[in-house]
């Protein structure tokens, strides 16, 4: 997994609450056997305007004007700004990574729902939590100033702003160092290999019937 | 010291490591996998130079792409039509064969829903931790097990370690007292309680059903109201052990024989909450409330008895719930205080996780036998859960009589629960379905899913619209 540490980076808007997994990424889209790949489909029914299907060219697809991530302005923005409830619905997991492979690494939000943030953490994400009122002042801010650009230091959990703000968020300790050090979970778990193998020695003594038996027929 | 609740007893049984941060390395005994959440896990392991940890606790079928027409599944993975589909079974069988996990495959008489699949073949058992890349594997709950779904990269990590890391979830009892009236089905019983908690109601929670209703159910209507758990809010719900579980689990193909079943039914026997365990909530409802149970709305808990009538928003106070029932209202086509009972079907779907085992098929025959499917429906489908079921219900002649009153009689699979194969619902059709969940587009983009149980869909097929499928049974008699 990749670490993330600090990242300055160009700040995009998606303007409205509960924005829902099947709205990151639409289902047609889970077909993939593949985890990259899905940039070019995130956000698919409100970017286009045509209805996408996966193998097509989206670089033909008509694009829908009104749709921030199509303005020049927030070209190449690492950084979403979003309201309350966000990533909400499907446990898919394809959702971080359409956001991820689009080129977002930070996600702004007065709340999130709670699988997405998880899922968020386990593919190099940062999901930050701040307070209504100040998202309410960064989407001002962003409106106000074309290039608009955020620092985000995970170390130090704050979010600065141009004009020399900083705003302080909670990130828990065992997800922060992971992120930090871009260590990637199973790694960690392996970690408790011998534990692991202890538990499972003992578990296989006082509940036989669980081993050996799938697969069986073929060993 | 207060006693233990059966989901504490499951969860300290499989603790490897309790950290400082709270989180645990829980052990997990049963791992299911189905092609839409795997491939990427398993691209994952090879990219990492990994094998699985341990290969007898894995179980493959494919599910939620399989084709259930019987001309296009006579093929076998080379027969399906949609590319990507047949890809993605495709990628489920190669995988299986690179790591050497045991797979049942598409045409094989044990392929069905993964979660019809695992307590049919005694794979999931009771006591057990099972997971699968799948919200619906709460279902497993039923045998007493400590059951939830996972998201793509815990499929890898439980591939890897055999453990995942978890937090500890608050304990909630459901009990539901007295008896069902006739008619009454276990899916009604989860959609009752949805509608009295809320579809957040359980979040955070690991629930236990209990009280008399659910000590007399049957396994498959355990299984039902266990499935229902996640659109409860909760990753996972359960049921003690008693002697309908062993009696469900005995002689299966993999569960335990001879001393070992002796042995294993002596450790079962602690698989409930203690006298004096504390649950941090008890929701409890009374059975002879509950009537047949129809959702209307775009959300499970937007569900009303079948004699009730659509909600006006302007008479509801809380704001976002009048927004949420005027814009499921607008979705669904359908006008404040409509009767249930006047709401026209398009389509019929029998089957799913929910509901597609042999109970739920006899139910839904006892209905319709000896009647025909009303002339405005333009498809009732009915699409078992799993080979055996299937093979288990013509043994019975249940498909004749479906055949007869003109539905239509499917291969094994998730079929048009969530219209990720052929079968879909055209937009602004309304379909009575024993499924899940009945958000916007889930059966097809426009679709109108109103969730009930078996017998109450059948009932629907025939009058071409909703009725109570206890007046019917009334007639007959
Ligand atoms: S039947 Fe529906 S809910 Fe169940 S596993 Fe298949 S798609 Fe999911």
């Amino acid at each position: 997994m990749k670490s993330f540490t600090v990242l300055e980076g160009r700040v995009a808007p998606m303007d409205r609450a509960n924005v829902d997994t099947d709205m990151i990424i639409p289902k047609q889209f889970l077909k993939s056997i593949k985890r990259s790949g899905f940039g070019p489909n995130l956000f698919d029914e409100m970017r286009y305007l045509d209805e996408g299907q996966p193998g097509r060219d989206n670089s033909q697809r008509p694009l829908n004007p009104d749709f921030p991530l199509n303005h020049a302005r927030y070209r190449g923005a690492s950084i979403l700004l979003a309201r309350e409830n966000f990533g909400c619905g499907s446990s898919r997991e394809h959702a971080p990574w359409a956001l991820e492979d689009y080129g977002f690494r930070c996600i702004i939000a007065p709340s999130f729902a709670d699988i997405f943030y998880n899922n968020c953490f386990k593919n190099g994400i940062l999901p930050v939590v701040l307070p209504a009122e100040q998202v309410e002042q960064l989407f001002a801010a962003l409106y106000a100033e074309e290039g608009y650009q955020l620092k985000v230091d995970l170390e130090r959990q704050q979010v600065q702003t141009p004009t020399g703000e900083t705003l302080r968020f909670e990130v828990d300790t065992a997800r922060k160092h992971c992120l930090l050090q871009g260590l990637d979970d199973i790694g960690v778990t392996l970690e408790s290999a011998g534990a692991i193998r202890d538990f499972e020695q003992r578990w296989r003594q006082s509940s036989p019937w669980l081993f050996d038996v799938i697969g069986r027929e073929q060993r | 010291m207060a006693g233990l609740t059966l989901y504490d007893k499951l969860w300290r049984n499989h603790l490897v490591e309790q950290r400082d941060d709270g989180s645990a390395l829980i052990y997990i005994d049963r791992h299911l996998i189905h092609e839409v959440t795997s491939p990427q896990a398993f691209e994952g392991l090879r990219l990492a130079g990994r094998r699985p940890w341990r290969l007898d606790a894995n179980l493959a079928v494919p599910d939620h792409n399989v084709p259930t027409s019987a001309a296009e599944r006579a093929g076998g993975v080379a027969g399906i039509v949609d590319e990507i589909s047949r890809l993605q079974v495709q990628t489920l069988d190669d995988n299986c064969l690179a790591f050497d996990i045991t797979e049942i495959p598409i045409n094989d008489l044990r392929q069905g829903i993964v979660h019809v699949v695992g307590p049919e073949q005694g794979a999931t058992l009771p006591g057990m931790t099972v997971v699968c890349g799948d919200s619906h594997t709460s279902t497993h709950g039923a045998l007493g097990a400590l059951a939830h779904g996972i998201g793509t990269s815990e499929v890898e990590h439980v591939l890897a370690t055999q453990c995942l890391v978890q937090q500890k979830m608050k304990n909630m009892l459901v009990r539901v007292d007295g008896k069902l009236q006739p008619g009454v089905t276990a899916k009604d019983v989860a959609l009752a309680i949805i509608g009295q908690i809320g579809t957040a109601g359980g979040t955070g929670y690991a629930i236990e059903f209990g009280g008399d209703v659910v000590r007399a159910m049957s396994m498959e209507g355990r299984m039902t109201l266990c499935n229902m758990s996640i659109e409860a809010g909760a990753r996972m719900g359960m049921i003690a052990v008693d002697a309908t579980t062993l009696d469900y689990v005995r002689g299966r193909t993999y569960s335990p024989r001879g001393e070992l079943w002796e042995e294993a039914v002596a450790a079962w026997s602690d698989l409930h909450s203690d006298a004096d365990a504390q649950f941090d909530k008890v929701v409890t409802l009374q059975g002879e409330a509950i009537q047949p149970q129809v959702t209307w709305g775009t959300s499970p808990e937007m569900v009303l008895p079948v004699d009730g009538v659509l909600p006006d928003p302007a008479q509801i106070e809380n704001p976002s719930r009048r927004e949420g029932a005027r814009r499921a209202l607008e979705y669904m086509g359908l006008q404040p205080g409509t009767a249930i009972t006047d709401i026209h079907l398009d389509r019929v779907f029998i089957g799913s996780c929910t509901n597609s085992r042999i109970e739920d098929l006899r139910a839904a025959a006892a209905v319709v036998q000896g009647k025909r499917v009303a002339p405005t429906i333009k498809q009732a489908l009915v699409v078992p859960g799993s080979g055996q079921v299937k093979a288990m219900a013509e043994a019975e002649g249940l498909d004749r009589i479906f055949l007869d009153a003109g539905m239509e009689w499917r291969e094994p699979g998730c079929s048009m629960c969530l219209a990720m194969n052929a079968d879909k619902l055209g937009a602004g059709e309304h379909c009575a379905s024993t499924s899940n969940r009945n958000f916007e587009g889930r059966q097809g983009i426009g679709g109108r899913t109103h969730l009930v149980s078996p017998a109450m869909a059948a009932a629907a097929a025939i009058a071409g619209h909703f009725v109570d499928v206890r007046s019917l049974q009334e007639t007959d008699a």
